[in-house]
């Protein structure tokens, strides 16, 4: 368990929040990616453990990695560890003095924590853990100072995962150096409910910043969603640094006016519309433009293209799938506010043309090596991988799934681009099947609604909620 | 509608080969001063249509004495920047119109917002 090495080698030490567990370990390659580094850990990497040991990394690409991460809590320069207290002090003891040094001065105050995962430890059990490094295991010079001290030591001790099995002796400890926190605050400063302007499928705050770091958003970007909703994803974006624009058909959301979403609320006010939101956050300088407009008919020229698209199409569910269309197929004239907008016919907007739709525009809209973050609805019973759409010119490189219901979830899927279209692209499903527009999602609501009605009412409120 | 968004946008009427640029019919414009970012703008100018946006420029009476061709090294001229940062991000159109330069067929502005929909028989 040595760790000795020049300062290129340190290891360092990522505890995660243990939600959205699956959407972890592809935020945190993404965030490395934007710092060219690889993820590199040890042999005895558990994606599910809260504690990942990072090698091949500097103290800067830590805390970039923090300053955009809401999956991780905290960064540690590790000093030492292991499976018992000896292991530890061993491993603290081969940990070079002269890397240790600068931060045990004399004239330096220090505080040391200590985090247990899966188990509540007393107050005297903590005391315990700290004297013992702070006396017996490292040579501290400095003052303790709880209040404001100028270095931060953690003690992690890992209890395993299974909250009904709660072992005596931790089955991995940590120390070491805290560097920084990551960005869960947003989490909270960021929260949906306190947002001016929401709609029913408004994005949760969480998440839209996972897909922003999914798709590797960074300062001075041009992002764009093209069913943009409410803007949540444009919010999180910009949060980034990142320049934003949307389009929606639903003319009344893009101006903000209609039926509000708040339950006590009948009307939309004046300051509710997507650029009300980013100047809420003090973004409003990144808010490029929002248009009417329909996915399937795109109004950008050839070459007009985004660094990234993040975007959370219609599912069928709580907001209809529309598009224009023709004579032939109306559903129901849709209801608007000022009458003014009005699309004259809409068409149900087949959910697996949507998805064919996005890939395609992607492909011919995104630069080279941007990414396309969106969500996939899916029913479970029937899912398997060879469902993902899938476009020559696009690679899969992530697919997270978020549970909904038993019988169904969403999975957040990333796709980079790795080539400009040809003309041969389009032929390309002669030669794979998977280049097909998916079938499987027309059925999704069918499904979905089919599901509902076994069981009891219950199971549709509790289904959005988070 | 910024000039930014207007030079990306094309006609999309159905039969229509030269629908860009879609010509600027406004009855109101604002200028909003936001905070210069050199580095935004010189990323975007290689994506734009160089003549486009002096064309569309020129419809707003922005035109700023801009070059009617990207001058080379533009990276580095921080006030031939700050120009184009005015005319893509700070000249809004608030109310109006766009016109596809061949069908003639009209998308409205209005807040500022660009209603690109085309009825079922376009």
């Amino acid at each position: 368990m040595a760790l000795h090495c020049g300062r290129a080698c340190r290891q360092y030490l990522l505890h995660l929040a243990h939600d959205n567990v699956d959407f972890r370990l592809p935020e945190i390659k993404a965030l490395l990616s934007l710092r060219k580094r690889p993820f590199d850990t040890s042999e005895t990497f558990n994606e599910k453990s809260p504690f990942w040991q990072l090698n091949g990394l500097s103290e800067d690409d830590i805390r970039s990695v923090m300053s955009r991460t809401v999956c991780g809590k905290s960064a540690f320069e590790l000093w030492g560890h292991g499976t018992t207290i000896d292991e530890l002090r061993t491993s603290l003891l081969e940990y070079p003095a002269e890397n240790m040094a600068p931060y045990l001065q004399q004239n330096s105050t220090y505080k040391i924590n200590v985090y247990t995962f899966n188990k509540t430890l007393s107050i005297i059990g903590v005391n315990l853990a700290t004297a013992l490094i702070a006396l017996d295991f490292l040579p501290f010079k400095g003052t303790v100072n709880l209040k404001d001290p100028e270095h931060i030591f953690c003690l992690l001790e890992d209890y395993g995962s299974d909250p009904n099995d709660i072992p005596e002796e931790p089955f991995h400890m940590y120390f070491g150096r805290w560097i920084a926190d990551g960005q869960r605050e947003l989490i909270r400063s960021y929260s949906v409910k306190k947002r001016h302007f929401i709609g029913n499928t408004s994005m949760d705050a969480g998440l839209s910043f996972i897909m922003a770091n999914h798709a590797k958003v960074k300062a001075d970007d041009l992002v764009y969603d093209p069913f943009v909703g409410t803007g949540s994803l444009l919010v999180a974006c910009s949060r980034f640094g990142a320049y934003v624009c949307g389009t929606d058909i639903d003319y009344n959301t893009i101006h903000g006016i209609g039926k509000a979403s708040r339950k006590n609320q009948k009307w939309r006010g004046p300051d509710e519309n997507i650029r009300a939101n980013l100047r809420q956050y003090g973004t409003e300088s990144l808010y490029v433009d929002v248009m009417v407009s329909d996915a399937s008919k795109t109004v950008w020229r050839k070459n007009a293209q985004f660094d990234a698209i993040v975007t959370d199409p219609p599912y069928g569910i709580r907001e209809s799938t529309r598009r224009t269309g023709s004579h032939k197929d109306i559903i129901k004239p849709p209801e608007d506010f000022s009458g003014e907008s009005h699309v004259p016919v809409s068409m149900a907007y087949h959910l697996s043309d949507i998805f064919a739709d996005l890939l395609n525009f992607a492909a011919h809209h995104l630069v080279l090596g941007g990414r396309l973050v969106y969500w996939l609805p899916i029913y479970r019973p029937e899912y398997c991988e060879e469902m993902v759409p899938l476009h020559p010119c696009l690679t899969l490189t992530n697919n997270c799934e978020q549970t909904l219901s038993s019988h169904t979830s969403r999975r957040l899927i990333t796709m980079e681009k790795i080539k400009e279209p040809e003309d041969s692209d389009r032929l390309a499903h002669l030669a794979d099947p998977r280049f097909t527009p998916y079938q499987g999602h027309n059925s999704f609501r069918e499904k979905y609604f089919c599901g509902l009605t076994k069981k009891n009412g219950k199971d549709s409120k509790q289904l959005f909620a988070k | 509608m910024k000039l930014l968004t207007h030079n990306m946008l094309t006609s999309h009427v159905k039969g229509v080969i030269k629908g860009y640029p879609l010509i600027i019919k406004a009855t109101e414009v604002k200028v909003n001063e936001l905070e210069f970012n050199g580095q935004f703008v010189s990323r975007m100018i290689p994506k734009l249509e160089w003549s486009a946006l002096i064309q569309a420029a020129g419809w707003l009476g922005q035109s700023q004495d801009l070059p009617s061709t990207l001058i080379p090294d533009y990276e580095n001229d921080e006030e031939f920047l700050r120009k184009v940062h005015r005319i893509l991000l700070e000249v809004e159109v608030i109310e109006g119109c766009l016109q596809c330069p061949e069908s003639g067929r009209e998308f409205p502005i209005s807040k500022g917002v660009p209603n690109m929909l085309l009825n079922e028989d376009e």
